[in-house]
């Protein structure tokens, strides 16, 4: 299980995380901040994490 | 110190647009810095003037914000004088290889001992997205609004020519990849450059039809081929991409070193800071 949290002062609603997502977890729609709708499906691959142009993504391992 | 400990949180968000990818080249800055060893102290970044050049503005190493055009000018002075600093350069197309492509092929030829990150994104960003010696034939910018009629330089190609070090290409999206290639670099005496291709989305993808940044990403990721099978392909399956990864390595004596084996063997006295 992984918990996925956006930081929506830094979030600038470019879609490359919802874009880049293998298991497309995230709800986006232009102009918005994404949500991780499904992050039940998040493998925990760090896509996200690591290309956010703002780093205003953390993905961690949740405790079940 | 951990990547993200180089970062001035207190000054993000970012001044780039939504979808850059300097915010991506900033990360693997932080994670080749990470990977690297360094520390404040020792290292200092020199910009030049640009939207790229606005780097050092969220990093907390030491930094030299210098004129549009002349940052390898400024760090050749900086890492003469200081020889112990890594100095890690940052440079726009149009900043390193358009207005300052003169001390770009110098600072190859004299292998002075410097780590230049080049972000090429095709134009000139800030000042509203007009074409660059880097700006590929066809595309449309600011000022080619029916397609442009310059061929543009392949960078790596220049430096190679020019007498550099170390070069390797990447795209922003390769976090991780650029930033092994930029750690490579800096453990590398002599000129270093990394050459990595950013999406402009305000300018370079609106202008070609590429509405939204996963558009140019995509597009950006179509047009190269990495070294292994660019091995394996014609010249004419090669023309108009772009071949990334580790590109050339070569030994030879920097600047620095020689000039002080050189000032020592005659008794001369060296000026430059002692530690
Ligand atoms: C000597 C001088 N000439 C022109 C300018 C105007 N100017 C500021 S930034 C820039 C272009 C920057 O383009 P690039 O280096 O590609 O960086 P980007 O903004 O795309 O990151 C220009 C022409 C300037 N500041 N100084």
């Amino acid at each position: 299980m992984y918990e996925v949290r956006i930081d929506p002062k830094r979030c600038k609603g470019c879609g490359l995380c919802a874009d880049f997502c293998p298991r497309n977890i995230y709800d986006f729609s232009w102009g918005s901040v994404p949500v991780a709708a499904r992050s039940d499906d998040c493998v925990g691959c760090m896509q996200c994490e690591v290309k956010c142009p703002e780093l205003a993504i953390t993905v961690r391992e949740a405790a079940p | 110190m951990k990547h993200n400990e180089f970062i001035r949180e207190d000054r993000l968000p970012t001044f780039w647009c939504g979808g850059c990818g300097y915010g991506q080249v900033m990360n693997s800055i932080t994670r080749a810095f990470e990977k690297a060893g360094v520390t404040l102290n020792d290292t200092v970044l020199v910009s030049g003037i640009g939207c790229w050049g606005h780097v050092d503005s969220f990093l907390k190493v030491n930094a030299f914000h210098g004129t549009h055009g002349r940052a390898l000018a400024f760090a050749t002075g900086i890492k003469l004088a200081n020889p112990e600093l890594n100095v890690v350069v940052a440079l726009g197309d149009g900043d390193g290889v358009t207005i300052g492509g003169n001390h770009f092929i110098h600072a190859c030829r004299r292998n002075i001992d410097l780590t230049a990150i080049l972000c090429n994104n095709y134009n000139y960003g800030m000042t509203g997205g007009q074409y660059s010696s880097t700006t590929p034939e066809h595309s449309i910018t600011s000022t080619s609004p029916y397609g442009h009629i310059e061929p543009g330089f392949d960078i790596c190609k220049l430096a190679e020519v020019s007498g550099a070090r170390y070069i390797a290409r990447s795209i922003s999206e390769n976090v991780t990849q650029t930033a092994e290639y930029i750690a490579e670099a800096m453990s590398k005496k002599g000129f270093s450059f990394v050459e990595v291709l950013t999406p402009c989305t305000t300018h370079y993808g609106r202008n070609n039809a590429m509405k939204h940044p996963p558009e140019l990403y995509r597009w950006l990721k179509s047009t190269v081929v990495p070294a292994a099978a660019a091995a394996k392909m014609t010249e004419d399956q090669l023309r108009n991409k772009f071949i990334i990864g580790k590109l050339y390595d070569r030994p030879g004596q920097d600047y620095g070193t020689r000039y002080r084996d050189e000032i020592q063997a005659k008794g001369i006295e060296d000026l430059a800071k002692k530690e």
